[in-house]
């Protein structure tokens, strides 16, 4: 459950104003956030939105200008940078380029973090061992970061960033420079890590499609402020910020440029997965129908999405399709559509 | 001159050269290493940024820098007495030599450090490494073929270097060809110590740069 003793991250009316020339940025302003232990939380934005600022924020990477950053109910800003140091091997980060040492084999680089915090060479073979294992690199141990493909790199980068049991990942754009079925396969090892492990993720990304794969909960973050923070379910059926509508539906907002007539949107909330709705609909109240829209996308095996259909003009037959979607549970609303053509 | 004569005369050259050289070299990173480290490490970007002590420090490495070598050697012979006794001969060649390549030194170690990629350093960061760490266990290693390649230059530097000392009596391959060659016209010997010189130069930048290679652990792009 999410409740206030299971948050494990914390950000409290966090801003961060860069002191540049000419003009000072703004690069983020009174952020607000709380991560729950064990969850996969999301921040998506488009680039130059203040995402990149904000995960460095959270391991103090990056000093807020103002505001507090709570890990586990202790403040970070408060620590002396050597507590700062010990409190960093807790929270492990990967990054959109990997960032691997290049003259320290896959192997070395995962002991790194290991070396660091004085574990014995004999210790951190045998962890970094077990952790190549994990990411399914059992037989890469001497390869060299050039030797490696990209997802290699971000695997041994998973691998290095998990050496020290973290209870945290934070990911930096961590699939944007990799290609679909190499990010698909990343992704997978999250989830993975985040169910086996228990690893709570806080992840960065300017792609809806690795929120809606990984995702349970996810903050929109536009111009430098979060304005939207929810479960991925109603950032999708229900985006409130135009920035967020612009998200889900990447396509335009064909949607909103029907306007006149009447016309049913209906929401798939995830509820009414696999079951034909429409068809279903248009047998029961004998009344053909006419789709002037539809975006879908099926999420972890249900449907989520919208569909802008046109109802016949009769109005016993509108009622019925009224009546034959509430009975069935399934969330509409009414539109207004011109037809133009 | 017989031509056994003529050996020895550049053996003991050849050798002379070479002791100034490595030891000038050695010396020279010995100051110029943790400078070249202090000017990464206070720069603006840097670990500990550090105006005041960058400035300085930049300032006077530029300074040493801009002085010709021969005018420094000149310029330092109080100095070098003080420190070995004597101004001439190839062990008092050594102060001014050290004087002029440590600066030198400390801007190549400078710039082979900048080189190393910020990501990796943020990543080091990130796993909980102290400045130390991140310098001496992430900046340094991540660098080291780079700075394989600047000593390999820096070391051909200061054979040069040491070859102009040779105009006040510096010892080793430039004083003889200046002996020879310069005051008594024997083009003959002066030819012989520049061939030498030249291969001496040769010998150092091939292994110095198969050493980097060695050393790197990144694969050339194919």
């Amino acid at each position: 459950m999410n409740t206030q003793d299971n948050i494990i991250l914390k950000v409290e009316n966090l801003s961060k104003v860069f002191a540049v020339k000419p003009e000072p940025i703004e690069a983020l302003m009174d952020i607000n956030l709380e991560i729950y232990a064990g969850e996969i939380f999301g921040i998506i934005g488009l680039s130059g939105a203040g995402k990149s600022t904000l995960i460095r924020c959270l391991n103090l990477l990056e000093k807020p200008t103002s505001g507090r950053v709570f890990f586990k109910g202790r403040d970070l800003s408060a620590l002396p940078k050597s507590e700062l140091l010990k409190l960093r091997q807790s929270m492990g980060m990967i990054f959109q380029s990997f960032n691997l040492f290049q003259q320290r084999s896959a192997i070395e680089n995962i002991c790194y973090p290991l070396e660091i915090a004085r574990v014995s060479r004999e210790q951190r073979l045998s962890r970094a061992r077990k952790l190549l294992e994990l990411v399914g690199l059992p037989d890469r141990e001497t390869a060299t970061p050039s030797e490696l493909s990209g997802g290699q790199q971000q695997r041994v980068a998973i691998a290095r960033a998990l050496a020290t049991s973290p209870s945290v990942l934070l990911c930096d754009e961590a699939t944007s420079a990799l290609d679909p079925s190499t990010t698909d396969s990343i992704l997978a090892l999250l989830k993975k890590i985040n169910r086996e492990l228990g690893v709570t993720i806080v992840l960065i990304t300017h792609e809806m499609s690795v929120v809606e794969r990984i995702c349970d909960r996810v903050a929109v973050i536009d111009r430098s402020r979060i304005v939207e923070v929810g479960s991925v379910t109603e950032i999708f059926v229900r985006p409130q910020s135009a920035i967020a509508r612009q998200l889900v539906f990447p396509g335009g907002e064909l949607v909103e440029r029907l306007t006149g007539d009447t016309a049913l949107r209906i929401v798939f909330d995830g509820e009414s997965s696999f079951e034909p709705v429409l068809a279903n609909m248009v047998l029961a109240c004998q009344a053909p129908v006419n789709i002037l829209s539809a975006d879908s996308k099926n999420i972890e095996g249900r449907a989520y999405g919208q569909m802008l259909i046109q109802l016949p003009d009769d109005p016993a037959a509108q009622r019925r399709i009224h009546e034959y979607l509430k009975s069935r549970n399934i969330t509409f609303t009414e539109e207004i559509w011109h037809d133009n053509a | 001159m017989t031509t056994l004569e003529l050996l020895r005369l550049l053996g003991q050259g050849l050798l002379e050269t070479l002791y100034m050289t490595l030891i000038s070299t050695f010396l020279s990173y010995l100051i110029g290493l943790p400078l070249g480290m202090l000017l990464t490490v206070t720069d603006k970007k840097g670990l500990r940024p550090n105006r005041a002590v960058n400035l300085t420090l930049g300032f006077v490495i530029n300074m040493l820098r801009s002085v010709p070598f021969l005018i420094l050697a000149v310029a330092i012979i109080p100095f070098t007495r003080l420190v070995v006794g004597t101004s001439i001969g190839s062990t008092a060649t050594i102060v001014p030599l050290v004087v002029a390549a440590a600066p030198y030194v400390a801007r190549m170690i400078e710039s082979s450090l900048r080189e190393v990629d910020a990501g990796v350093i943020e990543a080091a960061r990130s796993m909980g490494s102290s400045d130390r760490q991140v310098l001496f266990k992430v900046m340094v290693p991540e660098a080291k073929p780079s700075l394989m390649v600047g000593a390999t230059i820096a070391t051909t530097t200061i054979l040069g270097y040491s070859a102009m000392a040779g105009f006040m009596a510096g010892g080793g391959l430039g004083t003889i060809a200046i002996n020879y060659g310069y005051h008594r016209y024997n083009t003959g010997i002066m030819l012989y110590t520049v061939a030498l010189l030249i291969i001496v130069v040769q010998i150092i930048q091939e292994a110095g740069l198969h050493l980097a290679r060695r050393l790197d652990r990144r694969r050339r792009a194919e």
